[in-house]
This record gives structure tokens, sequence and C-alpha cells, in this order.
């Protein structure tokens, strides 16, 4: 169903980017209600960026502060490539969600609350001594309570619920209203409800019944009160079919794409695990494509089924966040060792161990380079956005085919939930790379299973092929014949041509992903931290310094132009939401100083912290006290940050800087 | 696999150029003996063939058989297995592992090969010992064993590899010994099955557990010391020429089998059971008989086939596919969408 976007000329008074947050109890439906606002807004024409943050308990103690989950929706009338530092509105639900997301709200900012689940109990539950709502401590925001839950009982009354029946609609209640507040459609929020509850048409009704007096109510406030509507215009974009997406659709997407690009049926074998189980669940919907889905045992059946396909001339792919690949890296050896094709994705949370289960991090990355025992290179990818995932897991498929190899695809958890708009590509303009099955004797008479291509690759060899039964083992083989042997000479042999191999691989060449091919400072990213680094960089771009933003998608190997690329910069940054990881990578392949910056707190960078550490390398402009700005806990001004929304600083940064180091200048010490 | 083309192959044909590397005496020679035997006698197509195995000396079997083969890591083959069988469910799969590969570091896979029902033959080398990490105890080492890693004696409980594939699901479990002249028609009965075909193969470590199976493997006083079972017939061991003619009963008062005298050979009024393989709890209750006071059951004790896990996936995706399109073009256009028309403008 696709929907004509009118084209508009923008309204100056709108602002050109708006974030909200709706938060409340893990059971208050804040992910659906989220989701749901994206779709509208996405249907409006906005550009847009979601953050869904939420507890690693599926159903955690009502009202309690570690239950509390948020959605977070940045969308605007320009290009939109981050989630947003800090909400303009914040919606919530209960005393808890306020008190969690209260320090992120921008000064000046909205709070609506639903002032009936603000009782003494809740309260306490919040570890709030006093209402917040009455007590005075709202003063720096724009505060509107009202008792949501108890219009919401009014607004669902003719349908006859109970009492807790009826709460349950409060997010649709709460949805009207934002949906008002931004003049959205309540249309398709309708149609989803009605295809939802096909065989329960009451609850349907109910539940649009709460969206309507969530939206009449927005109509009939707006007289008193801060409750203003914000209209805001669709976003330009190039022309085209466009939808939303998750990181977790796009890479199953990109990974069907990729197999029939290789003209090969896709195994996925995959095991339950945060955040990455997703990729399960949408490939299982798609059989009709030739996919097939394994729910193995434990992650080394997924990995081990996944090449068992890839040996009987499928392309076996597997799935898992880092404690779930740890348990896969002797797997991955003998896909190594046999060089057979496999996809491995690795959707980043924060470790080491169980760590944080629903939060992103980009950890696994010397796991991914270097986590397997012996001399194990692999090609090591990384998607910067859901949508990139999609074209990044076709890279994968491509790399695996085409050099007989394992390939690890990172993407995080934040990519994984997180939503964009993408321009439906066409299928169609892809370059296929057919695998292609040895069927013939390769040596005379005989069939060498270890003779290379000039890419340094085996032949796939499927059994059922008359006449080249062949054995491959994980055990150290001849160089041609493939048979046992752990002769010196022959190991060295084999270990160099495993390394040259991959090598070897032809990596596109970097491009400058924003600025200029030279300059005092190039800002090196990968993963998902494209869209803050894209913004920092934009900002001092726009206030004349000479910084670009570069961002490696081919993590392993690197690109072969890139020392070259880099020599053309004074000074190289390097954040990354892990230890400083990808520093050391580059450190040792390039022999380059590059300085880190690390942010490891469970949460993607924020633009302004970005920003503070750029503006560290450009001292001598006036305001900026460069090395010398101590980071603090500030709130940050309203009309500087927050927004990725292209609008050009003032003043200099000010930062929420808490994930930055706090002596002097590091990124300076380290360049000694 | 029964339904393929029989296809005419020699014991020669099945022979690789290899080395065998096992140790001179080792059971594993006889099991190989065994198996390429027995594969001429199936009609099976060396081609079609994939020998898959984890890691330990039973692992090298793949090796050894001129057929596709793959020597995997230690305790995964039942996986690797699982994804061949349905990537390509027309090979004929024979899984190789041992005690310490398919019921240690490896258990947990073995396991769900079972339950799944993935239609292949599993043959787990018995030598209640870790042969090729020279000579630990392993899980079905029997409670004293002394070894270097238990100098005084193991003290753990051994697992039974035939109770624990039933306990999983196994819907096919026969037992033979490495040099059993039985151990042919054991392999062409689990090949038969459709299904996941355990058979537990006791073989002798000629160099760290010597003749641990002599009390009922060794030829002398054989006949009275194993029970080798036949679907349909009487449950008989021993001869007149030993210690009589005997065989095993149901006592209906403590609900277990006894062994019982079989005078004149007349199994009937002795009130001998006839095995039945499709009878599960009489299998449970043979797997568990205690060697000495009772003979080794061997042969297919039990056999009684049920949909495999292949078919239900192929069957699941044929259902799934039906009257849907496989448009990539459509799929990546699903949902909510919306057309952006008029001139691009230049990112920022």
């Amino acid at each position: 169903m696709a929907t004509q976007v009118a084209e508009k000329a923008p309204d100056t008074r709108s602002p050109e980017s708006i974030v909200v947050r709706f938060a409340g109890d893990s059971g208050d439906g804040m992910q659906l209600t989220g989701g749901q606002f994206t779709l509208s807004t996405a249907l409006a024409g906005n550009d847009l960026a979601t953050f869904p943050d939420f507890p690693a308990e599926i159903r955690a103690p009502q009202g309690t502060l570690f239950g509390v989950s948020a959605f977070q929706i940045n969308f605007g009338s320009r290009q939109i490539s981050t989630a947003g530092d800090a909400p303009d509105v914040l919606v919530a639900m209960n005393p808890a969600a306020l008190k969690v997301n209260l320090a992120a709200l921008k000064p000046g900012g909205l709070i609506i609350a639903d002032s009936g689940e603000f009782t003494k109990r809740n309260l306490e539950k919040a570890k709030y001594e006093s209402n917040p709502l009455e007590d005075g401590s709202l003063a720096r925001w724009d505060l509107l309570a009202f008792d949501i839950s108890a219009l919401t009982i009014e607004a669902v009354k003719p349908f006859g619920l109970g009492n807790k029946d009826a709460l349950r609609s409060k997010n649709m209640w709460t949805l009207g209203l934002a949906l008002w507040m931004f003049d959205r459609s309540r249309q398709p929020i309708i149609d989803w409800l009605n295809g939802k509850f096909r065989t329960k048409p009451d609850i349907a009704a109910a539940n649009i019944a709460a969206l309507n007096a969530g939206h009449a109510y927005g109509e009939t406030a707006e007289l008193s009160g801060p409750l203003k509507q914000t209209p805001m215009p669709p976003v330009q974009s190039e022309p085209g079919l466009y939808r939303t997406i998750t990181g977790a659709e796009s890479v199953s997407l990109g990974l069907v794409a990729g197999a029939q690009l290789a003209e090969l049926p896709l195994f996925f074998g995959g095991y339950p695990i945060t955040p990455a189980s997703a990729i399960l669940h949408h490939l299982a919907r798609l059989k009709e494509f030739g996919v097939t889905t394994f729910q193995a045992e434990d992650e080394i059946a997924a990995v081990c089924a996944a090449i068992g396909a890839s040996y009987a001339g499928q392309l076996g792919v597997t799935s898992s966040s880092g404690p779930g690949i740890a348990l896969k890296g002797e797997a991955m050896g003998l896909a190594i060792m046999v060089e057979l094709p496999l996809v491995i994705v690795n959707s980043q949370r924060g470790g080491p161990s169980t760590g944080l289960p629903t939060k992103t991090e980009q950890s696994d990355l010397y796991q991914a380079v270097y986590g397997r025992n012996g001399d194990a290179p692999m090609p090591v990818i990384a998607a910067r956005s859901p949508a990139d995932a999609f074209e990044v897991a076709i890279e994968a498929c491509r790399l695996a085919v085409q050099y007989m190899t394992p390939v690890m695809l990172l993407t995080d958890g934040y990519i994984a939930n997180a939503a964009e708009p993408w321009k439906v590509p066409d299928p169609a303009s892809y370059e296929p790379f057919p695998a292609h099955f040895l069927e013939e004797p390769n040596d005379g008479e005989a069939l060498l299973p270890y003779k290379r291509d000039e890419k340094g690759a085996r032949p796939w060899v499927k059994p059922g092929t008359p006449g080249l039964m062949h054995r491959v083992g994980g055990i150290e083989k001849h160089e041609l014949t493939g048979n046992i042997d752990y002769s010196p000479d022959n190991h060295q042999k084999m270990t160099d041509a495993r390394k040259a191999k991959i090598d070897r691989i032809a990596v596109p060449p970097q491009e400058v992903s924003f600025g200029d091919e030279s300059g005092e400072l190039a800002v090196v990213g990968w993963g998902s931290t494209y869209g803050p680094i894209r913004q920092a960089v934009r900002r001092w771009r726009e206030k004349g310094k000479r910084v670009s933003h570069i961002h490696v998608r081919h993590i392993w190997p690197l690109p072969a132009n890139l020392g070259e690329l880099l020599s053309g910069f004074d000074r190289v940054l390097i954040p990354e939401m892990n230890t400083g990881q990808f520093k050391t990578v580059l450190r040792d392949q390039l022999l380059i100083n590059a300085d880190s910056l690390t942010k490891t707190s469970g949460q993607p960078f924020q633009i302004a912290e970005l920003g503070e550490a750029i503006g560290k390398y450009f001292d001598d402009i006036e305001g900026n006290e460069g090395g010398e700005v101590p980071a603090n806990n500030q709130q940050l001004p309203i009309s500087e940050s927050g927004h990725d929304d292209g609008s050009y600083p003032d003043a200099p940064f000010h930062g929420a800087g808490s994930a930055l180091p706090d002596t002097g200048n590091p990124n300076k010490a380290v360049n000694q | 696999m029964n339904d393929m083309t029989p296809i005419i192959t020699t014991v020669k044909d099945w022979e690789t150029d290899q080395e065998v590397r096992w140790c001179p005496g080792c059971g594993d020679y006889a099991i190989l003996k065994a198996v390429q035997r027995t594969l001429p006698q199936l009609g099976a197509d060396p081609k079609n063939t994939v020998f898959v195995s984890g890691i330990g000396c039973s692992s090298r079997f793949p090796y050894y058989m001129e057929s596709y083969g793959f020597h995997t890591i230690h305790g995964r083959a039942p996986a690797v297995a699982t994804g061949i069988k349905l990537a390509n469910p027309d090979l004929d799969i024979w899984l190789v592992t041992g005690d310490g590969d398919g019921l240690s570091i490896g258990g947990n896979h073995l396991m769900h090969v079972l339950r799944r029902n993935v239609n292949m033959q599993i043959m787990l080398f018995n030598n209640e010992i870790y042969g090729l990490t020279k000579g630990q105890a392993s899980p079905t080492s029997r409670i004293g064993t002394r070894a270097p890693s238990t100098p005084l004696g193991s003290v753990d409980r051994p697992a039974n590899p035939c109770a624990f594939a039933l306990g999983a699901g196994a819907r096919f479990v026969a037992r033979g010994f490495d040099v059993s002249k039985n151990l042919p028609d054991v392999l062409k009965a689990a090949h038969a099955h459709q299904g996941a075909a355990f058979i537990e193969i006791f073989q002798n470590c000629i160099v760290y557990n010597k003749d641990v199976f002599d009390d009922f493997a060794a030829p002398k006083g054989a006949e009275d010391r194993q029970l080798w079972l036949q679907d349909g017939e009487p449950m008989l061991f021993g001869s007149e020429k030993s210690g009589g003619v005997k065989g095993l009963r149901l006592n209906p008062e403590t609900f277990s089998l006894e062994v019982v005298d079989v005078p004149g050979g007349d199994w009937r009024a002795a009130g001998v059971l006839v095995h039945n393989a499709r009878n599960r709890t009489l299998a449970h209750m043979l797997v568990e008989l205690p060697f000495g006071p009772f003979p080794m059951p061997l042969g297919v004790i039990y056999d009684d086939p049920a949909p495999t896990y292949e078919a239900a996936v192929i069957d699941e995706k044929r259902r799934a596919s039906e009257g849907k399109e496989a448009s990539l073009a459509k799929l990546l256009a699903k949902g909510q969408t919306w057309t952006v028309s008029g001139t691009a403008q230049d990112p920022v």
C-alpha cells in the first residue's frame, strides 16, 4: 500500500526535526507505540531514525526503575541519521519512566505524564520522595500532566472492558495524542489495529476508541497550556519507493538477495539470542524463497549445520550475538580449514559474558578479526545502519562464495532494532555472482580438492557429483590432494595460502564518507557510529574546520588505499563503542597514530559527545576551550544539540560528555 | 537410503589409497572391513554416500572410505550431518563417532539428531576409553577404570549408550561388536531403517583398554553370553553343549526380565518372550539388562520407524510455499510503503 507524499512548501515556523521519547513500564506497550508512530511518521514523508531501549527482562516488576522501556524517534524534514541526542518531548507513562528518562530531556522540552500513575506506591517504587508533578522540580521543562489512565477507561467504557483490560489501551490513547501533535493520519494505525485484532473486533474497536480519544484530547486541549500542534513537512528525499526497515529485517532480506545472486538455496542455522533472534524469525517466514531455517540445539550446532549445508552445496549462514559467536569459534576454524562458504552475522551487544543483552556495543571486533585458534583469517565487514545492512549482507554472501571462506558480518543491537526509511532497491540492479560447482576432475583425470584458482579459492565439489569423491576435514591437509599431511613444509604452505587468500580479497577502495580527501582531522568510524559521526563532522565543517568522516565497511582485510588516504590528514580520531579495538587494528595494520574516543555505556554516541571530541583538535577557534573543556553532565543547550537536523551550532559544544576521558586531552597524549 | 537404484561395487571400490593409521590390532580395522563389505551388498553408490565424523580414533574413518567424507570437529558431527541432510536429503549419511565424541563433548548433538530423527546411520564405536588422547577414562568407562586421568580408578558412573539413545527418542537402536560376523547384518538393518539408526559397536582398544569386552565378546563361551535378538524370534541363548539353552521371560510379579532354562528347546513351555523390535518398553528393558546375571543383548534391539525430520522440513517448506510467488522485488517492497516524487536533493 503506497501512499503518495504531497509536496508541500516547508513551514518555516516548524523545527526541522523533533525527538520524541515514549517511556513506560515494559508491559505498557511502548515499543509498539513507538513502532506505530514510526510508521505514521514514515508515511507522512519524514526522514527518521529510531532507538528502542528496553530492559532484558520481558516483564520486569511493574513500576520499577529497571523495568522502564523506552522508544526514541528523531524525525524531520531534513535528512536524519541518528535517533537524536536529547528528546524534545518525553512521554512518561509512570514515575519510573520519568525518573529514568528525565536526564536526557532538553531544558524547555515537553513532558507529557500520566498523572493517574503517579500514585504513592508508584512514586515509592521509583524512589521519589515527593510527587515531581506537584513539587516544582520539573520547572525547567514544560509539563503536561493529566490522568491518561482515567481518560482511557472513560474512552473505552462503551466496550464493557474491565479496568485492567481497558488500561491496556493506554498506549493507543497516548499514540492518538502524539499523532495529533504532529498532524499525523490515524488511518494506518486503525487499519493495523483492525488487522491485528481481526478475530477480536471488540478489542480493535476499544483500541481505536482510545486512539481517537487521545487525538480528540489534543484538539480540545490545544487552546490552553503548552500543548501545541507541530506539523512536520516531508523531507526532500531521492525519488522512489520507500519503506521503513530495521537492521534485523535488512540483514535477512540481504541474505535472501545474496543467496539469489549466488544462485544458491539459503540455509540458516540459528539459536535464540538477543538481539540476533529477529533474523531467525524473519527468515523462518521466507520458505518460498528456498530458505531453510534450522533452530539448532545450541550455537555450535547452528554453525555446524550451516557448514554441513555449505558442504552439500547450499549457502550456509548462522547468526548470533557475542557470547554465541564465542561458542561458534571452533566451527568457524573448521570452515576456514575446509574452505567452504559461510556467513556469520554477529549482532553485537554489551559484553563480556552475558553482559548487556539488550544494549549495544561494538566490542566484538577483536573476536571477529582475531578470535579463533590458530592462524585463522576471515573477512570481516560491518554495517553502518539498518538500511546499509542489506548491502553488507549481500557483500558477505559474495565474499563467501567467491573466495570459499567464512565471512563475519558485524551489526549491533542498535542497528538490529532501530528503524529507518529505506529506498527499496531493485534486485535486478545487483551484479550476480553465481556459485560454481566443480563437475569434472580438475587435474587431468584426477581431482585436486585444494588446487586453487587465481583468487586463491579452492573448488567447491558437492557430494553427489560422480567421480569426485574425496575427503575434507579440520586436520591439516595436503596443499593439493586434501589428504592428511602434517609435514612442516606443507603446514607452512597451507597457512600461507589461507592467509594470502584473505589478504588478496578485492576490497573496494575506501572513500571519504563526508568531507575532503585531506585535512587536519579524519574521524574514522565503523558500524553504527555512522550517524552521529556524520552529523558531528558536518557541524565542524560548517564552521570551516578541515575535518572529514571516513567510515570503513571492510574491517578485514582493510581497503588497500586506507593508509594512503589517512596519510592526507594530520590527525586521526577513531570513535567506537568499545575500549579502542579498531584503533588497535589500524595502528597495527597501517602504523599510524590514531587517537581513540571510546564509549561503553550501552548507549549510542551522541552527536554532542563527538562534536566536543572533534572540537579539541581545533582549539584555536574562538570560544572553544579545546583540551581544557572539562567533561560535565550538564544538559545540552536546546539550540545546539540533540538534533541532527543540520542546524549550525553557534556556540561551541558543551558536553554531556561523561563518556569522554577526563584526563585533559588524551587524544594528544597517545600521539606522542 | 534404500530407494536408490542399486549400484554394483566391490569391497575394493570402497577402499581409499590412504594408509590406515590405527594401531595394529585395533578393533577399528574390523569395523572398517565390515562396512566396506556391507556397502556393496546394499547396492550403495559411492557418489551419494557421505561419511561424517567428529574427532577421535573412530573419526578417522572417512579417510579410509572411497566416498564423500567430512572429518569435522569434536562432538559436532551430528550437527554437520543434519545440515548436509537438510541441504541434500538424497545423500546417504553414515555418522562415525565414539564414546567420548558422541557421549561426552557431543552428547547434546547426539541427543538432538536422535530426537529429530534425521535419516542416517550413526555408528558409535564404544571402546570405553579416550584412545587418541592416550587413554583417559571416558563417559562409558566402568567404575574403577585406572587411567592417567584417574590413577586411583574412575569414580563416576558410566553412561549406557543404547539407553541414552532410547531416552533421546531414537527409533532404531542396535548393538554389535567389532569382530562379530553379525555386524554386517546389523549395519544392513540400520541402513534399511528410515530415520536416525543408532548402532553401538563395542570396539577393542588394544592399547588402552585391551579386551575389556572379552567377558561377552570372546569366542569361548560366546553363545552363553551373547543374546542375538531377531525380530519375531524367541530370545534364546546358550546351547545344549554349553550350560544348556536358556531364554528370557517376563516375570509379571516384578515386571522385569528373568533368565529361564529351556529344557528340550521347548521355549513356549518355558514362557520365553518373542522379540518384538517395535516394542519400546521391551527395548528399554533389554538395554538396561545388567551383564553378568544376563547375557549381552546384541543385534537389533528396537526398530520402529517414524517420519523423518528432513521429510517434515521439506513438507513444511512445500506447504509454506504453496500459492506464494517468490518475487524478491515484491518482498523488498512489502508492508507500508510510500513514494517520493520530484527531484532529488543532494544528500547533506
